[in-house]
């Protein structure tokens, strides 16, 4: 075991990155289900491409929004089990700096590579070339707000045996403004339009999450942590 | 500030709020039910109809201070969670449970009355208008903190676990009711339009502020209601309940 060499977050940072890294299949997961849920409208709604590309980039940003929750679960419930949780909360570092590190290595694991392959999954759903890099730039933008607010519900969950689906009631609601401008930078771009106000309005989220989530995260990792 | 003070530290004693609200409540009771009667058959028997939508406006009377109390109820119930989680004055607890329970049943009646309002008024019983949408999430909101509130075994962490996220929605309320305002004038169809007058007439304005003075006391009574059983729940091995319940009724407490 080597000894800490900078501040604990960025040890934190390093730690979950390499379980990340060792459970690499895991990885997989979240993307997977975008593809499947993604494979599952055109069956819904029927294989026409006019309709698919209509609803192409709702179904996009609701799919994302779905797996990004879906992988927030586990966010602190391993350390929180293992009693790691208990010595970070208790070291000296601020639990504020490894709340927002933690929350950093589930965007770089799970909204990122989300993000990167919603390009993809769009060109499924015949989405409009000239749309594709309004869709994948709001979703790198908006994946990052995702992991933050979907932290501060598993954070409240963490110390509970069935947190899923109740994260699922907590968190969703607090998505919607992140699904109306994600998808509204989409359809902009598919109809033509400027889409640059969407795009910095998803960033201001962005800056507005990283700023408050970890505040309401480490509160609600110390009252589950003292429970 | 000593006074202010004094005041806290007696609302932290359950015995003495449940005297106290003993009260109050005949006065509050009196004061929301009067409110109301005046209101409601002012705005329904007296103010004029509508040019456009004939009587069935007269919904509004009910539709609009319900939405008042249920959007000023979450931040009541915000405002609880702060004095939880800073003093730890454990009647803020009792507040925020009792008022997540009231807040949720007050936007779940300005959903139904916007939905039946909505059927004359649009033709159909629900229209993905702003507003309504808005309400909607507000609901969702209100019932996460119910949710989470049950799920944990321990009332006191529940409580905690609830100010925060309170807090979050406290935050976030804003930001959603812009985003769902700008996502609705971005998608608003063209043939729906709420026809209502830009300026509502005096004589339709005033039976409308009587009935929401009328709906913000009758929170108040039903918040205080809720929280007296679950203050009684809460010290059912207190022995003033004991006295309480064997109908010897409260003295004040000694030494105040």
């Amino acid at each position: 075991m080597s000894i800490p060499m900078g501040p604990a977050w960025i040890e934190i940072a390093r730690r979950d990155l390499l379980l990340a890294y060792r459970r690499r299949a895991e990885a997989a997961n979240p993307l997977i289900f975008v593809l499947i849920v993604v494979a599952l409208f055109p069956l819904g709604i029927g294989p026409t491409p006019q309709a698919l590309a209509r609803v192409a980039p709702g179904v996009v940003w609701v799919t994302a929004l779905l797996a990004s929750l879906l992988s927030t679960d586990m966010m602190f419930r391993a350390d929180f089990d293992d009693g790691s949780l208990e010595q970070i909360a208790r070291s000296p570092s601020p639990l504020y700096a490894t709340a927002l590190a933690k929350m950093a290595v589930h965007w770089l694991v799970s909204g990122l590579p989300i993000a990167l392959m919603s390009p993809l999954v769009a060109g499924l759903l015949y989405l409009p070339a000239p749309a594709m890099p309004a869709l994948l730039l709001s979703m790198l933008l908006g994946t990052v707000s995702l992991s933050l607010v979907g932290g501060i519900g598993a954070a409240l969950t963490v110390g509970l045996r069935k947190g899923g689906l109740l994260l699922s009631l907590l968190v969703l609601p607090l998505y919607v403004p992140v699904l109306v401008f994600g998808s509204a930078a989409v359809d902009s771009a598919a109809a033509g339009l400027s889409w640059s106000a969407e795009l910095a309005v998803l960033g201001g989220f962005a800056l507005l999450a990283i700023t408050l989530a970890p505040l309401a995260v480490s509160a609600a990792l110390r009252i589950n942590l003292d429970a | 500030m000593s006074g202010v003070w004094s005041f806290l530290h007696k609302l932290g004693s359950p015995r003495w709020f449940y005297r106290i609200s003993s009260q109050w409540l005949p006065w509050l009771g009196v004061l929301a039910g009067g409110l109301l009667l005046w209101g409601v058959v002012w705005g329904l028997a007296f103010a004029p109809a509508d040019a456009i939508q004939g009587n069935s406006f007269r919904i509004i009377y009910i539709h609009v201070p319900a939405a008042f109390v249920s959007l000023a109820g979450y931040y009541m119930m915000a405002g609880a969670g702060v004095v939880s989680l800073v003093w730890k004055i454990k009647l803020a607890d009792v507040a925020l449970r009792a008022g997540a329970g009231v807040g949720a049943a007050m936007t779940f009646c300005a959903l139904v009355t916007g939905s039946i309002w909505g059927k004359p008024t649009w033709g159909t019983w629900w229209v993905w208008d702003a507003r309504i949408t808005s309400m909607l999430v507000l609901l969702f909101l209100y019932l996460g903190v119910l949710a989470l509130y049950e799920a944990f075994e321990s009332r006191e962490t529940a409580a905690k676990a609830c100010a925060v996220l309170s807090l979050v929605g406290t935050v976030n309320i804003p930001i959603i009711y812009k985003s769902v305002d700008w996502w609705y004038s971005l998608h608003q169809p063209a043939t729906i339009k709420l026809t209502r007058a830009p300026s509502m007439h005096p004589d339709m304005f005033h039976p409308l502020i009587v009935t929401i003075l009328g709906f913000y006391v009758l929170y108040v009574v039903l918040l205080l209601l809720r929280m007296r059983a679950e203050v009684l729940e809460r010290e059912e091995k207190a022995r003033w309940v004991e006295e309480l319940a064997q109908g010897r009724g409260l003295a004040p407490e000694s030494g105040g």
